[in-house]
């Protein structure tokens, strides 16, 4: 998304912060301790049985970009129980040094044992900025380092850099992602974020990149550790917006829930998924798993339909970066035209009927449903 | 058994608009509602008031008229409500927030008895930072457990808690100990109304208020603006990427619609889709 649109002066201390009263000072503490030594770009890796989160790699390749601006080394950190092809993969994504702890303490993700390796590598290797993925996990572990640390922690971000100073420009969606603010973080290190999946991207595994791993021994010992993960319940039905490279996404212009039907026959007849703005997700149309923008799913699709979705800030940030999009509405003044490649003004329920129709025909598709599967899912999460 | 509820006011975000003349928010006639999530937490730990008899104490950092919250969660069955006030903490970020909840629910288990539980809200509506919850847990040096969609059971007993955590691709089943800080879902449950011995009891209820005085031991340093490391350099309304939009039109949406597949099947996506 584009920089430089208007800046908000008055609104200045939002979003991480409560409303400040007029004169208070502005002036920030002078920390105790000296940070010079802070160097380097560290992303912490997510994985689940030795499976790493992409969100990882693309960060890797986020912190590649930010280092090489200002000549600084990119490390990884790669915590669990049998993990050294992950140690490697990092290496192949970018990261020039890879700390690696590897013990069956740290097989499954669980707060204490995995923010106390955490701490240890960080305090002792001292990297001035730490980011992580926007993913349940990531803003677990990352809340509990943070405050042990302690330093400024901003969260979800959609816009990373780094400025000459060596200054984490943090950039985040604010007020229902209806701005976006960016968050400093001047006078403690690691300047520290978590960021969304799907908005940055990974390099190309390079197996001619060399680098060293560093064995970091976990400081808990499973007898000290009192939270135990008893089973994991996998549901494969659930939506994950990222993974998918078609999405037909509706909003309040569909009326009911019910729309969500159509919307439906739309995605089963491209080949996609079924995609939600905030507004429809807020007013309980449809399950949050569905809603493009929300923590984790900033979506990078290929093909994109907004149907009866204005185009509010927080859904087009969410979006815009997929590589064809088309926008269905009423309003000809839809802001959501403006992104959109392909537009049609009109009533969505002679439209996408319509268009469900000739995809069928171009793609030779059966006509009478033969999706009932996908069907069943998406009713089941449609609330009425 | 004791639970404390963290609660906060916040504009109702949903609410707020964006004037598209000046790219400036629009805050009048914004409510200030209890953050949604936080009444999940609150629900959760009435549920074990019902079911167990557990005391339930709501706690909320805020300016003075924070009140108006905590009455509603009198009015829903809590037994007591404490609001920390003072423009000492104005300008907290999220690790000078944790610091001012965590000393109040320090202060909390001192006053009121051993608290067992703290229920969060999964972020607030303001903020959407989820990060209090987990700095709160250390603060306290309590377990953590977040996005909680289910609490499958809580013994006063063994003094253990059991839940269902929500990630991505599925249910993590996850058992620790008491004492902990539980972050909540808005699937765990739905929150009740009020109840009219509720609504008799808020008709009379004014907090507990504590300010920085009423801490012994609070660090100055690590409260309000002072104890905040992240500052907001700015904040913008996003520019769209600039598009050059083709508009379909036609006599009937067949016309349309059939412009609009020519127009699909002759990019790249036939191929890379594998139509």
């Amino acid at each position: 998304m584009v920089e430089g649109g208007i800046t908000v002066a008055e609104e200045q201390n939002v979003n991480q912060k409560a409303a400040e009263p007029k004169g208070a000072s502005r002036v920030q503490p002078v920390p105790e301790q000296d940070f010079s030594d802070y160097l380097g770009i560290m992303v912490v890796v997510e994985q689940r049985a030795g499976v790493a989160k992409k969100v990882s790699w693309q960060l890797l390749g986020e912190a590649k970009r930010m280092a090489t601006k200002i000549n600084a080394p990119v490390y990884a950190l790669v915590m669990g129980h049998n993990v050294r092809h992950l140690a490697e993969e990092a290496i192949r994504r970018g990261a020039d040094k890879v700390y690696m702890s590897d013990s069956p303490v740290l097989e499954k993700y669980r707060t204490r044992p995995y923010s106390r390796v955490s701490l240890d590598v960080i305090r002792t290797f001292k990297p001035e900025i730490v980011l992580m993925g926007a993913t349940y996990t990531g803003r677990d572990l990352a809340g509990a380092i943070a405050t042990h640390l302690p330093t400024g922690l901003t969260a979800d971000c959609t816009q990373l850099d780094v400025d000459e100073n060596r200054l984490l420009q943090a950039s985040r969606p604010a007020f229902s992602e209806k701005m976006l603010a960016t968050i400093l973080c001047k006078q403690y290190k690691p300047q520290m974020a978590t960021a969304r999946p799907g908005v940055f991207l990974e390099l190309p595994a390079d197996a001619s990149r060399s680098g060293e791993i560093i064995d970091v021994p976990s400081p808990m010992r499973e007898e000290e550790v009192v939270t135990e993960v008893l089973d994991f319940l996998e549901q494969t039905d659930r939506i994950n917006l990222e993974d998918h490279e078609i999405i037909v996404a509706g909003g309040k212009g569909l009326g009911s829930p019910d729309g969500f039907k159509l919307l439906q026959e739309l995605a089963d007849a491209l080949g996609g998924v079924v995609g939600a703005s905030r507004a429809v997700v807020d007013l309980k149309w449809i399950d949050h798993d569905h809603q493009v923008g929300q923590t984790g799913s900033t979506v990078r699709s290929k093909l994109y339909f907004a149907i009866g979705i204005s185009g509010a800030v927080q859904h087009v940030v969410g979006m815009q970066n997929s590589d064809v999009i088309v926008a269905i509405n009423r309003d000809p003044d839809a802001p959501i035209f403006k992104v959109a490649h392909y537009g049609i003004v009109g009533d969505l329920y002679e439209i996408v009927p319509a268009i469900i129709k000739a995809v069928k025909e171009k793609r030779a598709l059966p006509f009478a449903t033969n999706s009932s599967a996908a069907n069943a899912s998406v009713a089941a999460s449609i609330q009425s | 058994m004791h639970i404390v509820v963290c609660v906060k006011q916040v504009p109702d975000s949903r609410e707020i608009r964006i004037d598209p003349n000046t790219n400036t928010l629009v805050r009048q006639g914004v409510p200030a509602i209890v953050n949604y999530y936080d009444l999940h937490g609150l629900e959760e730990a009435l549920r074990f008031k019902d079911e167990m008899g557990a005391e339930v104490t709501v706690v909320s950092m805020g300016p003075p008229s924070a009140d108006k919250a905590l009455k509603q969660c009198i009015s829903m069955g809590a037994d007591r409500a404490v609001l920390v006030s003072d423009r000492a903490f104005a300008g907290a970020d999220t690790l000078a927030t944790s610091y001012v909840v965590g000393m109040t629910v320090k202060k909390v288990a001192e006053e009121f008895g051993p608290v067992d539980v703290v229920f969060c809200g999964k972020q607030t509506l303001d903020g959407d930072t989820g990060q209090v919850g987990p700095g709160v847990a250390c603060r306290l040096d309590y377990e953590q457990l977040t996005y909680v969609e289910k609490v499958v059971e809580l013994s006063d007993k063994d003094k253990t808690i059991t839940v269902h955590r929500h990630l991505e691709d599925g249910i993590e089943v996850v058992k620790t100990k008491l004492p902990v800080v539980v972050t909540v879902l808005t699937e765990l449950n739905k929150p009740r109304r009020a109840s009219l011995p509720g609504v008799i009891n808020a008709s009379r209820f004014k907090p507990v208020v504590w300010t920085t005085n009423d801490f012994a031991d609070i660090d100055r340093a690590k409260i309000g603006l002072k104890g905040s490391p992240t500052i907001v350099s700015k904040t913008w309304v996003p520019e769209p990427r600039k598009i050059d939009t083709k508009m379909l039109e036609g006599d009937n949406v067949a016309v349309v619609a059939s412009e609009l597949i020519e127009q699909l099947w002759s990019t790249e996506l036939p191929t890379r889709l594998g139509w």
